[in-house]
Formats: C-alpha cells, structure tokens, sequence
C-alpha cells in the first residue's frame, strides 16, 4: 500500500510541477502549485509528519496561494509572451537537467543505506505534542527570532502597499 | 501482488522526488518570464527542500526536522507577503509583469 501510494502521490506532484513550468497562464501555474502542495502533504502523512501536513495544506495551500492568486487577479496578469531562448538553452537545457538529476540520484541512492524503508506507522513522532515540546525547549530562541521576522514582514508588507495613497 | 501491498519504499526514492521536484523549480526559475510565475517556482523549490527535510527527520527518526520545516514555511509566509507587495509597486510604477522589462540597474 506505501509503493501505491508513494507512487501516486508522486507522480501527481512532478506532473503538476511540469504543468507549472510549461503552462503560460499564472492562473493555471497557481492551480498546478495547489496539486503539487496537496500531494506533498499525503508525502508527509506517509512520512509520520501529520502536523506539518496540516500545517502544509492550511498554511501553503490554503493562506500562500489565496495571496498569489488574489496578486494575479489584482494586476490581471493575461498570458505570457513566447519567451525568446538562445540556441544553446534551446538544445542544452532540457539534457544538462536530466543528467543534473541523474547525478543526483546516483549520488543519493549511494549515500543513503538501502536498508532504510519508510512504511507508514513506523515513526510516529510527528504530532503536535512532540512538535510543541520541542518548538518551546529546544528551539525556543528562533521561534521568538520568527516573531520578529513577521513583525518586520508585515511592516514592509504595508510601507509598500502604502504609497499609492500619498 | 504481496510486494505492492507489503513492502516499504526505500527512503532515497523520497529524496530523489525531492530532487526532481527542486530540478524543476528551478529550470522554471530560469525560464519563465512572467515575474509571479518565477516567484511560484521559488515556492516549488522551497517545497522540495522541505520534503528532503522531512525525509531526513524519518530516516534519523527525529523530529528536529520537522522544526526546520515549520521555520522554513514561516519564512515563506513572510517572503510571499513582502515579495508580492513588491510586485504590486513594480506593476504599479512600470505597467509590466515581464522581469525582461524590468532593467533600471543594467544602464
């Protein structure tokens, strides 16, 4: 059931990653992004990560994208003119990514013991109790560092947005 | 029929989609030319690191992992707000969505 599943998820989050890049619509690429993240969060319940899967599907899927899409909406963004590639891009691209990911995957598959399989149950430290008790032991000085970076986020956020009023 | 239903999947295989989702990303990062596509493709770069941290965390069987990709999808929240703000005053002040326009440091 965990290769079902793993393959499933997997396929629909590289195909929706493809369909991002290719399509010319921001409004398509916003919806592929939504399947990407989604299926990235079956990833992690299957991983034992089922508060960051949560916190995926409210955070990423739910608050980020609503702001681009509402971003595309506001400036409405039409279609992407056919951008302009050199010969070389052209011919070299698509090869050069695939032995960049080969590489990677030769090196991976070396470096980590095959012996580690993931098989869903197994690892059951992902709640948000675990998680709390760590965020407020152990991590506590950038989690109050993260205070401050929304702070100033939300600061910058609205001296940008502010000068159209003056 | 037994191996579909039984066996587990090796952890690398997780660390390799991580790869090819970050591949992607990436190549979209140098492609497109619209400048919230290029922005969506940071966050798809962002969400496969995310899932390498994750699978590291199952593979160590530690959470701190998990603690990286909350800071990171914090991080992100803050990023999309400011970097969407910006776009909004780059569309405001020059009319344009495509990054080819937008040039002011090269002269």
């Amino acid at each position: 059931m965990d290769l079902i599943l793993f393959f499933l998820l997997a396929f629909v989050a590289v195909g929706c990653a493809i369909n991002l890049v290719l399509q010319s619509h921001p409004i398509s690429s916003a919806i592929s992004l939504i399947g990407v993240m989604v299926s990235l969060a079956g990833l992690y319940l299957l991983l034992g990560a089922e508060f960051i899967a949560a916190a995926q599907i409210i955070v990423y899927a739910g608050a980020i994208m609503v702001l681009f899409t509402i971003v595309i909406m506001l400036l409405n963004s039409g279609k992407e003119a056919p951008g302009r590639m050199n010969n070389l891009s052209r011919f070299l691209g698509l090869p050069l990514l695939l032995v960049m990911v080969g590489l990677l995957a030769m090196v991976l598959v070396q470096v980590v013991p095959p012996t580690q399989e993931v098989k869903f149950g197994n690892f059951t430290g992902g709640g948000p109790a675990d998680l709390g008790m760590l965020l407020f032991t152990k991590y506590v000085l950038p989690f109050e560092a993260t205070s401050v970076l929304i702070l100033v986020a939300i600061l910058g956020a609205v001296v940008l947005a502010l000068k159209e009023m003056d | 029929m037994d191996f579909l239903t039984n066996s587990g999947v090796p952890i690398s295989w997780y660390l390799i989609l991580s790869a090819i989702l970050f591949a992607i990303g990436a190549s979209g990062f140098l492609m497109r030319r619209n400048i919230i596509t290029v922005f969506m493709c940071i966050e798809l770069m962002l969400n496969a690191v995310n899932l390498s941290f994750i699978s590291f965390s199952y593979m160590w069987r530690q959470v701190d992992g998990h603690i990286i990709t909350f800071f990171v999808m914090v991080v992100a929240a803050a990023e999309a707000a400011v970097g969407l703000a910006i776009i909004l005053t780059i569309y405001r002040n020059r009319r344009t969505l495509e990054i080819d326009q937008i040039n002011a440091l090269k002269n």
